[in-house]
C-alpha cells in the first residue's frame, strides 16, 4: 500500500486480568491483541469488525495510544509512535481524534455544548476564533449554532452523537476513531449519523476507523474492513470482495448471522449457526 | 375473537400530567403464534408487554381499554386474583439477563424458586423440569449452570437459563423483551432459533418486542408496528414485507441496514414522514379527549 496513514506491525497488547488476580500477588497478564499486521489507508473509512471480547476496541485505543503496546509496533504518519511518552504525544493529540458510543457519558453534563467543542480546540492550540471555529462545527454536524448554549441533557441521542462528531472534527483531524458510534441509536438516527459521518468524511478527506459489532453498517460505509477475533485479525480486505468471497468460515459465519428484514423461512434453521 | 391467547382492545395509558403514553392500542394474540411488536425507542413496545404482565412503573395508569387473557378481562379481576392468574399463564424473558437475575444467588433456585414458590409445585418435580428445560435449551452440563452464579456465565448462556425458565411452567403466553439486542450476531442467531424451537414445540404463544425489523421476518407470523404508542399499520409478516401499506412503515425498512442492498438500505427517515405521524397522533389525542368521552 502506497503511504498508509497508519502501518502496525505485530501489534500486541496484554493487560492485567484482574479476575485472576490474589490479593497480594500480581495479576497474571492476560493477551488481547496477539501480534497483529495491518495498514490503515489515507482519506478512507477502514471497518473493525468483531464481537464482544475480540479485541477491537483495545485495537482503537492503540492506534490513538490511550494504551501503550506491550509489543510490536505503531507508526502514523510516517512516526513510530509506539512507545512515546504522553508530552511526546500531546503535539500529536490534535491529529488522533475519537467519537465514543455513548456520548450521554462522554459529554460533560455541567458543560455548554459550546464548552464541550472549545476545551480540545483550546487544549490543541487553537483557541482562536473560538465562537467561529464552534459556530462552524456545529453547523458542519447539521445542529443550528444556538445548540451551543444547550447541555448535553436537552439533546436527543442522535443530536448528542452528532455533537461527540463537531467535537471531533473541529479540530481537522487527520484521523478519526469511531468506536461503536452508532449501536446505542434508533435505526433512523443511526441512518442519519452515518449518512453524516460519510460525507463528512469524503468532504474532509479523513481516515477513520469505524469500530462495530455490525458488518451491514460496516458495509455500507467503509471501503476496507478487518474481521477480529480473540485477539486475532482472521480477514482483512476489499470491503466488496469480502461480501462476495468471504475467505474465512468465521467470516462466513458473522455474514450468515445477521438477520436480513425479508423473508426467509429456512434462515433459523440454516448452518452455520452452533447451537 | 374469544379463540385468542391475548385480546388488548382500545388500550390506553396516560402519565400522571395526562399525557398518553399508550394511544388506544388493539391487537390480539392467537394461541402458538408469535407477534412482533416493531418500533423505535418511545414507540410503546415494551410497555405493551407491561401492561400485559401487570407491571407498569406506578406513573403510568391504565386509562382505558381491557387486556383479556385466554378471555379473561384482567381489569375485571381483583389484583390478587389477577397476580396470580399472570404469574400462572405468563412468563417474560427479559432484555438484558444480568439484571433480571439476582447477583448473589446461584442459578438453580432463582429457577426453581417461580415454580415452588409461585405455582407451589413440590421441590423435587420442580428440580426434575428445570433440568429437562435445561436440557431443551442445550445446556450441557445442567449440575454445572445450576450451581453457578449469574456472573459464572457468558451472556448467551444467561439468556438461555432464563429462557428455560420462561418455558419451565408452560406458560401459555410469553412475553419477549428485546431478548436477543444485547447479544453478539452469532449468539443472536443461536437464541432465535432456541425461543422459535420452544415455542412451536410447546405452543406457546409470544409477544415479541423488538427494534430489528430483520429480527422480526425471523421469528414473527405477526407483527403491528408501532410509533408514539400509536398502532401504525398491523399486518402478517409477509405482507407487511412485501408491500408495506404505511409511509412509516416503508420509511424503517429503507433506514434498517441490508447488506446485500447497502445503497438502498440505511436510508435516514424523511421529515415528511415524520411530520405526518405528528399529525395523525395529534388527530388521535383531539378525538380520543379523555376516557368516556
Amino acid at each position: 500500500m502506497a503511504d498508509p496513514l497508519f502501518r502496525v506491525g505485530g501489534l500486541a497488547v496484554a493487560l492485567p486480568d484482574m479476575t485472576k488476580k490474589t490479593l497480594f500477588g500480581r495479576a497474571p497478564k492476560i493477551e488481547i491483541l496477539k501480534g497483529l499486521d495491518f495498514e490503515l489507508p489515507r482519506h478512507s473509512v477502514t471497518g473493525i469488525v468483531g464481537e464482544s471480547g475480540s479485541g477491537k476496541s483495545t485495537l482503537g485505543r492503540a492506534l490513538v495510544r490511550l494504551i501503550e503496546p506491550t509489543d510490536g509496533r505503531i507508526e502514523f504518519d510516517g512516526r513510530d509512535i509506539t512507545h512515546l511518552a504522553e508530552h511526546e504525544l500531546k503535539p500529536l493529540r490534535r491529529d488522533l481524534q475519537m467519537i465514543f458510543q455513548d456520548p450521554m457519558s462522554s459529554l460533560n453534563p455541567r458543560r455548554t455544548i459550546a464548552d464541550i467543542i472549545a476545551a480540545p480546540l483550546k487544549k490543541n492550540g487553537m483557541g482562536d476564533n473560538l465562537a467561529r471555529r464552534i459556530a462552524e462545527a456545529l453547523t458542519k454536524v447539521g445542529l443550528p449554532e444556538s445548540f451551543g448554549r444547550r447541555y448535553r441533557h436537552e439533546l436527543s441521542g442522535g443530536q448528542r452523537q452528532r455533537v461527540g462528531i463537531a467535537r471531533a472534527l473541529a479540530l481537522s483531524p487527520k484521523f478519526v476513531l469511531a468506536d461503536e458510534i452508532v449501536s446505542g441509536l434508533d435505526v433512523s438516527t443511526q441512518a442519519q449519523i452515518l449518512a453524516l459521518l460519510e460525507k463528512l468524511a469524503a468532504e474532509m478527506g479523513l481516515t477513520v476507523a469505524f469500530i462495530s459489532h455490525d458488518l451491514s453498517v460496516i458495509r455500507r460505509l467503509c471501503k476496507q474492513v478487518i474481521v477480529m477475533r480473540s485477539g486475532e485479525i482472521v480477514e482483512a480486505g476489499a470491503i466488496d470482495a469480502l461480501f462476495a468471497a468471504p475467505k474465512h468460515p468465521y467470516t462466513r459465519e458473522l455474514i450468515a448471522a445477521i438477520p436480513l428484514p425479508e423473508i426467509d423461512p429456512h434462515w433459523l434453521d440454516r448452518e452455520p449457526a452452533k447451537a | 375473537m374469544s379463540a385468542s391467547c391475548l385480546e388488548i382492545q382500545n388500550l390506553s395509558a396516560v402519565l400522571a400530567n395526562g399525557t398518553r403514553v399508550l394511544r388506544s392500542v388493539s391487537l390480539s394474540v392467537a394461541p402458538g403464534e408469535v407477534r412482533a411488536l416493531v418500533g423505535e425507542s418511545g414507540a410503546g413496545k415494551s410497555m405493551i408487554g407491561k401492561a400485559v404482565l401487570g407491571v407498569l412503573p406506578p406513573s403510568i395508569r391504565i386509562a382505558e381499554g381491557t387486556i383479556r387473557l385466554e378471555g379473561t378481562d384482567l381489569g375485571a379481576l381483583p389484583s390478587k386474583a389477577r397476580r396470580s392468574l399472570i404469574g400462572a399463564r405468563t412468563a417474560l424473558i427479559p432484555q438484558d439477563p444480568l439484571t433480571a437475575l439476582n447477583p448473589s444467588r446461584r442459578i438453580g433456585p432463582q429457577m426453581t424458586d417461580r415454580l415452588t414458590k409461585i405455582l407451589a409445585w413440590e421441590s423435587a418435580k420442580a428440580d426434575k423440569r428445570i433440568r429437562q428445560l435445561l436440557d431443551e435449551v442445550r445446556i450441557r452440563e445442567p449440575a454445572r449452570v445450576l450451581q453457578s452464579y449469574p456472573h459464572e456465565l457468558s451472556g448467551g448462556m444467561r439468556q438461555r437459563v432464563l429462557i428455560a425458565a420462561a418455558f419451565a411452567a408452560e406458560p401459555r403466553l410469553i412475553v419477549a423483551d428485546e431478548p436477543t439486542t444485547a447479544l453478539d450476531v452469532t449468539v443472536q442467531k443461536q437464541i432465535l432459533r432456541l425461543i422459535a424451537e420452544l415455542q412451536r414445540e410447546h405452543g406457546t404463544a409470544l409477544l415479541f418486542v423488538t427494534h430489528d425489523l430483520g429480527v422480526v421476518a425471523k421469528i414473527s407470523q405477526q407483527v403491528t408496528v408501532l410509533y408514539a404508542g400509536k398502532v401504525v399499520e398491523e399486518a402478517d409478516v409477509a405482507s407487511l414485507f412485501a408491500a408495506p401499506r404505511h409511509s412509516y412503515t416503508r420509511a424503517l425498512m429503507a433506514a434498517t441496514p441490508r447488506y446485500t442492498d447497502p445503497l438502498a438500505s440505511l436510508r435516514p427517515v424523511d421529515d415528511a414522514v415524520l411530520a405526518g405521524l405528528a399529525a395523525e397522533i395529534a388527530q388521535a389525542d383531539r378525538s380520543w379527549g379523555g376516557p368516556h368521552g
